[in-house]
């Protein structure tokens, strides 16, 4: 280890790895070991480090040097000329856009500039598989300095006083939860965490299980501690297997270290974690439907209360904390609770993860304190809106939040302002439109998403969303009327009122939160039979204009053949048989075509 | 490779082993589903039945708990599954044509197998591989930043 | 592995840990660190820039000069004076070295890394790196 020059992080997350970043590694430890370097530098796979839009990336230490769309193909000369030569490979460079200029120094981007990672803090930094890289970076101290020096009740003071909200979507105040939890007497209590991220487009949670697990078992062990429990349990998705086999791997080795398990750091205090598989059910996410879901029966919520701090897993008073929360439990006990409130906002302290995705240039998972703008995150961190397009709007809060435009720009993003806002935190799904994405075809993919995974135990849930999506089907095919917009507000709301949980009182959000903002869109769909965005096939016309040269390629990749014309003459589009199949539209190189 | 869909003896000796060494069944069913699932690849009528006899539970219950999860499929999926995510990143950057474009060349619905049980399509939410979206998972290996005219050639290596 | 049995022990593991991230947890901080550039390319290599490069990094360990950062660089252009290297100190411009050999390396650890005295051997710096 002494001999150690240099490392090279190659980034071990499942966006990366999805684009061969295995191979990569594979790659560049052999051509590492040909060169006779493999003393002197050490390849380590690590977890997310969050850009994901320039996956795969691969850093290296200690000059800092941030090589982005790495391919197997290019590993020889990473190892040729900057590993042996020392000389940057330019053309892997992350480049500017603003300044054309290349870029090595990750720290000075745009993207890393404003972030500030507590709940990221090891990911793409530590090798997620090896437990010695976690303690040197002050892992396990927390719950060492809890078990050894802090009574239960000071753990919980210290965490209320912090001011940690749920990160998972409520925003409900951790610190409290965890008393209500310690105040109720039983011969058995469980610690939960939810890791069953359901979000479509929200990936934070997986990205800590597989960049920092120990993080999250930590923060589970000292839970624990402060409620009295003894036995944790990780819910967490099936379909995330990378997430599984390190958080396994993990909790194995904070067993071996005895971190987990009885008379942790010769304190008496004793505390085991086992992993329950989930099955795909985004309702699941809310803590009664997790728990029953955990039971092994079907994952249906029940009114609350009793809230699982009273009773919960089997009837036992629980603890559910959502992986975000925990990975920020250890840092507010080591750097106190007055640094953790001096982060973000007075009724929103520290920082929140955001997944950024969509029409964006910058995909990826960046950490920003609370009440950083929109505009900061969208522009500064997120590049601004991809091919230049205009921006249009910001869904966040996924399935049950809204979406934000132009005037909210200069908001501050925390829990309060984006209810006010009409959206919510959510998880922090952040997916940005632009100008070409239709605001009611929008509504109904989250409809048709929440309609499927309606638990179907509530009437206004089961049925409502069915009507709505219905309705919004109605909307953009051009066959509703004006009635029937009265009536998609009217059932939002009684669905909003009369659901049991949160999966259906939320559920008409992005109905109601485009309306609102994009009222003049429904209209258009309903009055005119248009689609001002040209997103709903139903609605838009190709129409070839003067442009036309008679080239005849329309006429040659249109699938229904119902493009007519001369050579060198202007073509013609039969509307009767245009399956508006846009292909046409897509091949012309004169912009002979308009799409209406 | 054919995926062997037979429900043979061995399989379910293979199942009601895992089951003998449950330390406790209260609660597990989930847990026996997913190995059911890994063991059959899929949860027919009859393996349904055996694991409600064998947890001493309801088939009812066992078909509500599979029914209810979308992991848990009833139908065998092809050789060849090819999982479109359909998650909002994926959604807002064109998923929905790519799945077309996978519909109209193997001439099935997303959810179903084709006829020779060679592919099947299946839609998933959100794989979190968001900076690759549009994303396609066929197996072990991921297609990302999918355009339609790239589907012809990507089923061109599995034909 | 043995199990860790109290606060004191893990602190314990934690110092002898300590060196597997010290390496990137400087790359993070380089601004306010020393930083150090061998010049290793073949011509550099040859005269024994590698002996040098490991030389300097466990004799500023030895001098307890923990806020250094060690690291190769390509050809600079000095072939004439190889080994040469590149001290930074935070805030400072950078010098360059020529002909080091380890009872320089020595000197400039103890001289000019410690206490920002300069010493003999510096070349007129006639190239810019690109950040």
């Amino acid at each position: 280890m002494a001999n150690e020059k240099m490392h090279v992080l190659v980034c071990g997350g499942t966006g990366c790895l999805s684009a061969e970043g295995e191979e990569i590694i594979t790659n560049l430890k052999s051509q590492i070991a040909e060169a006779g370097l493999d003393t002197e530098v050490a390849v380590l796979k690590t977890g997310c480090f969050g850009f994901c839009e320039k996956g795969p990336i691969v850093k290296i230490l200690p000059d800092n040097t941030f090589y982005v769309r790495v391919t197997p193909e290019d590993t020889e000369e990473i190892v040729k000329e900057h590993l042996i030569k020392g000389r940057k490979v330019e053309r892997l460079l992350y480049v500017d856009p603003d300044k054309n200029e290349a870029i090595s120094d990750s720290k000075k981007m745009d993207f890393y500039k404003k972030q500030m990672r507590i709940a990221l803090r090891n990911c793409g930094f530590i090798d997620p598989a090896n437990i010695d890289e976690y303690i040197a970076r002050d892992g396990y101290m927390a719950l060492g300095k809890a078990v050894t020096d802090m009574t239960p009740d000071t753990v919980i003071q210290e965490v209320k006083d912090s001011g940690l909200r749920g990160r998972g979507g409520g925003g409900f105040p951790t610190g409290l939860k965890w008393q209500f939890a310690k105040s109720y007497d039983a011969d058995q209590k469980y610690v939960i965490c939810n890791a069953d991220e359901g979000d479509p487009g929200a990936f934070m949670d997986r990205s800590i299980l597989e960049g920092d697990p120990h993080s999250v078992i930590e923060a589970m062990a000292i839970c624990g501690y402060a409620i009295g429990a003894t036995i944790g349990r990780v819910y967490i998705r099936a379909e995330y297997p990378l997430a599984i086999k390190r958080l396994q791997y993990a909790i194995d080795e904070a067993r071996n270290y005895g971190l987990l398990g009885e008379d942790i750091l010769g304190s008496g205090f004793e505390f085991d974690i086992e992993l329950t598989l989930g099955a795909g059910a985004f309702v699941c996410g809310e803590e009664t439907a997790l728990i029953h879901s955990m039971e092994g029966k079907r994952g249906e919520p029940t009114t609350k209360p009793p809230f699982p701090a009273e009773s919960g897993y089997w009837g036992k008073p629980t603890n559910v904390n959502n992986v975000e929360t925990f990975a920020n439990i250890p840092v507010i006990l080591l750097k106190g609770a007055d640094w953790f409130s001096s982060i973000g906002t007075e009724k929103s302290t520290g920082t929140k993860v955001f997944a950024l995705a969509g029409k964006i240039n910058n995909v990826g998972l960046i950490e920003v304190p609370m009440g950083t703008t929109l505009r900061e995150v969208i522009y500064d961190i997120g590049g601004g809106i991809k091919d230049g397009k205009k921006f249009k709007a910001v869904q966040t809060g996924g399935p049950s939040g809204g979406c934000l435009t132009e005037k909210d720009l200069d908001t501050p993003i925390d829990f309060d302002n984006l209810i006010a806002k009409g959206s919510m935190m959510g998880s922090g799904g952040m997916i940005v439109v632009d100008e070409e994405s239709c605001m009611p075809a929008m509504a109904k993919f989250y409809l048709e998403f929440t309609e499927e995974e309606s638990c179907g135990k509530c009437t206004p849930c089961r049925i409502g969303t069915k009507r709505l999506s219905e309705l919004l089907e109605l909307v953009c095919n051009g066959k509703a009327e004006m009635r029937h917009l009265d009536e998609l507000k009217r059932l939002s709301r009684v669905i909003k009122d009369t659901s049991l949980c949160g999966l259906g009182q939320t559920a008409p959000n992005p109905i109601l939160s485009t309306m609102e903002a994009f009222w003049d869109e429904y209209i258009a769909h309903v009055k005119d039979k248009t689609c001002p965005a040209g997103e709903c096939s139903n609605l838009i016309k190709y129409v070839i204009n003067d442009n036309c040269i008679g080239c005849t390629v329309c006429a040659k990749v249109c699938p229904v053949e119902c493009i007519e014309g001369e050579r060198k003459q202007m073509h013609l589009i039969d509307q009767d048989e245009c399956i508006k199949c846009g292909a046409c539209y897509e091949k012309c190189k004169f912009e002979a075509i308009d799409k209406k | 490779m054919a995926v062997n869909l037979e429900l043979t003896q061995e399989k379910f000796q293979e199942l009601d082993d895992y089951v003998d060494a449950l330390p406790e069944t209260k609660g597990e069913l989930i847990k026996v589903l997913h190995k059911a699932q890994n063991i059959f690849e899929y949860l027919p009528k009859e393996v349904q039945i055996h694991v409600a006899k064998k947890l001493k539970v309801s088939t009812a219950k066992v078909f509500g708990v599979v029914t209810f999860y979308s992991f848990f499929t009833m139908e065998p999926k092809g050789e060849y599954d090819i999982n479109v995510c359909l998650g909002t990143a994926c959604y807002v950057r064109g998923a929905e044509k790519i799945a077309e474009a996978f519909s109209k060349e193997l001439g099935i619905s997303v959810g179903e197998t084709s006829a020779d049980g060679k592919f099947s399509i299946t839609g998933l939410r959100c794989i979190g591989a968001c900076g690759l979206a549009p994303v396609v998972t066929i197996g072990e290996k991921t297609y990302g930043r999918l355009t339609a005219d790239m589907v012809k050639d990507i089923l061109k290596d599995y034909k | 592995m043995a199990k860790i049995k109290s606060l004191d022990e893990l602190m314990k593991i934690r110092a002898n840990v300590q060196n597997k991230v010290d390496l990137r947890e400087k790359g993070e901080n380089i601004d306010s660190l020393i930083q150090v550039h061998v010049a290793m390319a073949t011509c550099g290599i040859a005269a024994g820039a590698r002996e040098i490069m490991d030389f300097i990094i466990q004799d500023s360990h030895k001098e307890g000069i923990d806020n250094v950062v060690v690291t190769q660089t390509g050809c600079m252009g000095y072939c004439y004076a190889e080994p040469t290297i590149q001290v930074t100190l935070p805030g400072k411009d950078p010098v360059v070295f020529g002909e080091v050999t380890q009872e320089k390396a020595k000197k400039i650890i103890e001289k000019y890394m410690k206490n920002g005295e300069l010493v003999d051997g510096i070349i007129p710096v006639t190239h810019k790196t690109v950040e």
